[in-house]
């Protein structure tokens, strides 16, 4: 920070000598000098306050076309020709990259475990989420301290979450089926069957992002006016139905606001499934294989970039669709709330 | 209207947090054992004390020493470089009148919402291109500036920094650069140091893209804990050792910081 923070002081004050020369205007009579140096200084500071807004907003334009925009529109053009890790650039193939995907049974099945995965992580998490918010949404005491512990799960790197919760999921001595069996429960098994690793790999997401959201959701509950409860209560509606009847309806534009960022996250999850076994390909017979680990495997197993890249493109637009889809359903929850 | 919370609202919250607390303890309580505490019926509930032999074969195990280097020095400087750019484009944004700001303004926020990181695969080809596969360059340059920064940093100017103090320096004889440096900067600060935790805290936890360009030898906390857990056995007592001892840095960072996080996230900063 101190290194680019001085560099910028020396650019600053090397613009000082010319600022400082500007004496106020109006404070000396005009002499000989003035007349000859004000154009010259008058078109210097006319530059300066065209030219800086550009100079400052350009550095972030181009780094962002060259690191963000740039690779995700060549991913079209690597995707349309055969394209090795190692061989590089070949043929172009039209279409036939895709067409390879779609006809691939492994991806149908990634983006069965995505879509699985992902409803079993939001819907609980919001739910939560807003419930936790309710309760912070109260004058409790030492409310910054309690605040701050639902936001400990967030510095638990996902890679760390996945092999605590690889372990405390174990198939054998794991903690939950230790626990299942204490109360005489059968034990389940959880990097076998489908629907049981993917709550597994679900709770992972749940642990990790519903404090965080919480306090997102606080935010804007602490934005509703406290008169809207007050009339509610004298209408005779209890803490449950003020909770719908009111905070839900006025928090709505940050409801949809958390749903969209989960969707685009959560459609991407790659760390927990990836890092819940061993051998890290989603389970023996990729039960948990998620989109994102077969664009992986694709890309630097097969080594195939090409057909990798064409994965890229399809989950781009599973993940616009789904954003466009949660979006009109969380409106629709939303104004439901707020019907009487 | 009496809001005042009872019992129940004080038990919920601890168990949420005992909850919260609860893996991390966890992974400690495992790593503090020898191996064999898995296969017992009954967990224990209090640390052994084997954590720093533990902790020590998993320094052994994989290069955990360069590991913490590696992040840290790629997590410092992708927060500060964000940090920077963001500041600078956002002041313009928030406060510089030039020809076309609407549109490039409306192009940033569009973007907030593209997934970038399904650009991997041109990103690793360009690396390659470099020679920068295997080097932190590949985890630095792309991660320098960010749509969100910008708008995070123009969201917070535009109302923390008056017009008429920059108008004030401007019939001064500041330059422009003079004035961003002398009104700007100073009250960008709090949004700056929030900006700059959250960055720091997306890099260190990355796992994808340093999976794919970073080779074994050469890794982040994040790829070393991956390498931790492959073969067939796993020793937990071990793995999970390294994961308590990797979350240690973060941790530290959120005792001294956490009042800004929780600030941070409530004024509107989103999964960075």
């Amino acid at each position: 920070m101190t290194l680019e923070s001085s560099a910028v002081k020396l650019v600053g004050d090397g613009g000082d000598p010319s600022g400082a020369t500007a004496s106020p205007p109006g404070a000396r009579p005009p002499d000989e000098t003035r007349p000859r140096s004000s154009p010259w200084r008058l078109r210097l500071s006319l530059w300066d306050t065209k030219l800086s807004p550009y100079l400052y907003v350009s550095p972030f334009f181009l780094l962002f076309a060259l690191v963000g925009m740039f690779p995700l529109l060549y991913t079209a053009y690597v995707s349309v020709h055969e394209w090795g890790l190692l061989g590089g650039q070949g043929d172009f193939i039209g279409l036939e990259n895709y067409a390879r995907v779609v006809e691939d049974r492994y991806f149908w099945n990634a983006l069965r475990n995505t879509v699985s995965i992902f409803v079993l992580s939001s819907i609980p998490q919001v739910v939560i989420a807003l419930v936790l918010a309710g309760l912070l949404d109260t004058q409790l005491r030492a409310s910054t301290l309690w605040r701050m512990s639902v936001l400990i799960p967030f510095v638990v790197a996902p890679a760390a979450v996945a092999l605590i919760f690889g372990n405390v999921f174990g198939d054998r001595y794991g903690l939950v089926n230790e626990a299942l069996q204490g109360i005489g429960l059968e034990p389940i098994r959880w990097h076998v069957d489908t629907l049981a690793s993917h709550l597994a790999i679900a709770s992972m997401v749940n642990w990790r992002w519903t404090g965080y959201n919480a306090l997102i959701f606080l935010a804007a509950m602490q934005a509703v006016p406290r008169e809207l409860y007050e009339s509610a209560a004298i209408d005779g509606a209890g803490r449950v139905r003020q909770f719908l009847s009111v905070t839900l309806p006025m928090i709505r534009p940050t409801l949809l606001f958390v749903v969209i960022m989960s969707t685009i996250g959560g459609l991407q999850i790659f760390a927990e499934p990836r890092l819940f076994d061993t051998q890290g390909l989603g389970g023996s017979d990729r039960q948990y294989q998620t989109l994102t680990m077969y664009l992986w495997e694709l890309g630097w197993r097969v080594r195939d970039l090409g057909m990798a890249s064409a994965v890229a493109w399809l989950l781009f637009l599973i993940i616009i669709v789904f954003a466009l889809v949660n979006l009109a359903v969380s409106r629709r929850v939303g104004s439901l709330g707020g019907r009487r | 209207m009496n809001r005042r919370p009872g019992f129940l609202v004080y038990g919920l919250l601890l168990a949420f947090v005992l909850g919260s607390c609860a893996p991390l303890y966890w992974s400690f309580l495992v790593g503090s054992h020898s191996r064999d505490v898995l296969t017992k019926r009954v967990p224990p509930l209090l640390p052994g004390g084997h954590f720093f032999e533990n902790a020590q074969r998993a320094f052994d195990a994989v290069p955990f020493w360069k590991a913490l280097g590696n992040s840290l020095l790629v997590s410092t400087t992708v927060a500060t470089s964000v940090v920077f750019f963001s500041t600078l484009a956002g002041y313009a944004f928030a406060k510089l009148a030039f020809r076309g700001r609407t549109p490039l303004l409306v192009f940033v926020v569009a973007t907030l919402a593209v997934p970038t990181q399904l650009g991997v695969i041109p990103l690793f080809i360009v690396m390659a291109k470099l020679g920068w596969v295997g080097s932190m360059w590949a985890l630095i340059v792309p991660g320098m500036v960010t749509a969100f920064g910008v708008f995070f940093m123009r969201q917070y100017l535009v109302d923390a920094v008056p017009d008429e103090l920059i108008e004030a320096a401007r019939v001064d004889g500041c330059s422009m650069l003079r004035t961003f440096w002398t009104v700007a900067v100073p009250a960008a600060r709090p949004a700056a140091a929030i900006l700059w935790l959250f960055t720091f805290m997306a890099t260190w936890t990355d796992f994808f893209w340093p999976l794919i360009v970073l080779p074994a030898s050469n890794p982040t906390v994040q790829i070393a804990l991956q390498q931790l857990q492959s073969g067939y056995y796993v020793d937990y007592s071990l793995v999970l050792a390294g994961a308590a001892v990797s979350t240690v840095p973060l941790l530290l960072l959120f005792v001294l910081t956490g009042r800004q996080l929780v600030a941070g996230i409530m004024q509107g900063a989103v999964k960075g």
